[in-house]
Parts: C-alpha cells; structure tokens; sequence
C-alpha cells in the first residue's frame, strides 16, 4: 500500500511518503491509523488528534469507515488551506 | 473549461483575454485573484509555501469546475492554483467564469473560490518574523462554502 502524509503530519512525522504491506487484520482507515499509531512513537504523536485528520483513499475523500486493500493509495492530511 | 496547478506566475489579464477571446456569446467575465497578504493573525509573513497533493488537487478542482458548469450556464470557466513558495503581493489562485448575463457568472465564480478553499489538497505554510506555522482551516471558509449546498446538492 502506498501511504502519503502532507502539510504538518508530513512535517511530524518527517517521512512525505512510503510504502507498507498491509497487516492481514486491518480493513479499514480506522484501523489502518491505529495501526501506524502503534507501529510508531512518530506516528502515534502526529495522528493523536484524529478530530484533525482528513483521509483520502485513492484520491477520493474518505471516513475512517472506509474499507481498504493493499493496493490502494491513502493520504493522510490535516484540513485543507487553499485558495 | 480548464484547471491548471502551476508554481509558475501568470498574467492575469492574458488568461482572462484569452478565455473569452472569440467567444461572442459571452456577454460577462467575472473573475477572484487570491494574492499572499503581509498579515497572517498577528505575525508579519516574509514568505508562504504552498503543499499540495499532485493528481488529486487536479480531480478534485476539476470536480469543482463540472459541479459549477451542472450549476449556472458558463460559457467558460478557468482555475489556475499555485503551489511553491510564495511572497507577500504574490498572485496565488486565479478563478474566472464566463457566462452570456452577469449573475450566473458571478455566483459561479464565488461558488468556486468557496469549494477550492475548502475541498482542494493544499495546505499554507506561513514564514514569519516568529518561525513557521501551518495555517489552519477558518470556521469561517466552511460556512462560506455551506452556502452553496442547495436541495440539489443534499440528495448527492
């Protein structure tokens, strides 16, 4: 799975982009974060605050609820400042 | 209808020449210029970098673009976005909208502004007489945006 981080978590967690075998028993961006939480001091910092967290599952808008597989690309990113 | 990501400047007036030129039915260009301003809340800002998400920042102000042409009869519409570092005075974002009357060509306009300020992938990082800090999403640009959302709009 290709994961990617921007803006603060990014910065946080110092890594822009990486990619992981997905653990068997994970199905979901829920559980995919508490996963990374617990793989990493770093991670478990940066995604503390889940209120500011907004996930994109192959460049769709997703929840925590959204189901995902090993090939899928998720980004992980606080609220957007555009414009 | 077109959608550029640049970390380029562009000229302002070209693009607008350019997106009407010919176009005979037009009869009103509307357009927003988003610039860097020297004030972020109460700290002087030397310089902003704009972050975004490459391949999903095009889909998803293309997206933006075709829920505005579903929304008001634009003959033509053009969103550039920069990305990179920027300085204060800088042109960050560029939305014109082109329509036969004035008012669909306005409310298309401040309807796109709205959405890309808060569904678009990018992030501003301001540099400043105190260090850098990631600007953080205003309350105020959701409730911009939530004026949008019509009786069309909820069933989706």
């Amino acid at each position: 799975m290709k994961l990617l981080y921007f803006a603060w978590i990014r910065q946080k967690t110092g890594i822009g982009e990486e990619q992981v075998s997905l653990p068997a028993n994970v199905s979901d961006v829920g559980g995919l974060i508490d996963w990374l939480r617990v793989r990493d001091a770093t991670f478990s910092a940066a995604l503390e605050d889940v209120s500011a967290l907004r996930v994109a599952v192959n460049q769709e808008f997703a929840t925590f609820d959204t189901k995902i597989m090993d090939r899928d690309e998720v980004a992980l990113f606080p609220p957007m400042t555009g414009g | 209808m077109v959608v550029r990501v640049q970390s380029e400047d562009f000229d302002t007036g070209r693009e607008l020449d350019q997106l009407t030129d010919g176009h005979t039915k037009i009869g009103g260009l509307v357009s927003f210029t988003g610039l860097v301003r020297d004030l972020g809340g109460e700290q002087a800002i030397q310089a902003m970098t704009l972050e975004h998400y490459p391949g999903m920042t095009e889909k998803l102000l293309s997206e933006i673009e075709t829920k505005a042409l579903g929304r008001w009869p634009l003959s033509k519409s053009l969103i550039i976005h920069r990305y990179g570092k920027l300085f204060p005075g800088d042109k960050i974002v560029l939305v014109a909208t082109a329509s036969a009357h004035r008012l669909a060509a306005f409310e298309a306009c401040e309807f796109l502004i709205d959405w890309l300020k808060t569904k678009a992938p990018f992030w501003k990082l301001e540099e400043g007489s105190d260090g850098a800090a990631w600007v953080e999403a205003r309350k105020s640009d959701d409730y911009a945006a939530a004026r949008w959302i019509g009786p069309e709009n909820q069933s989706k």
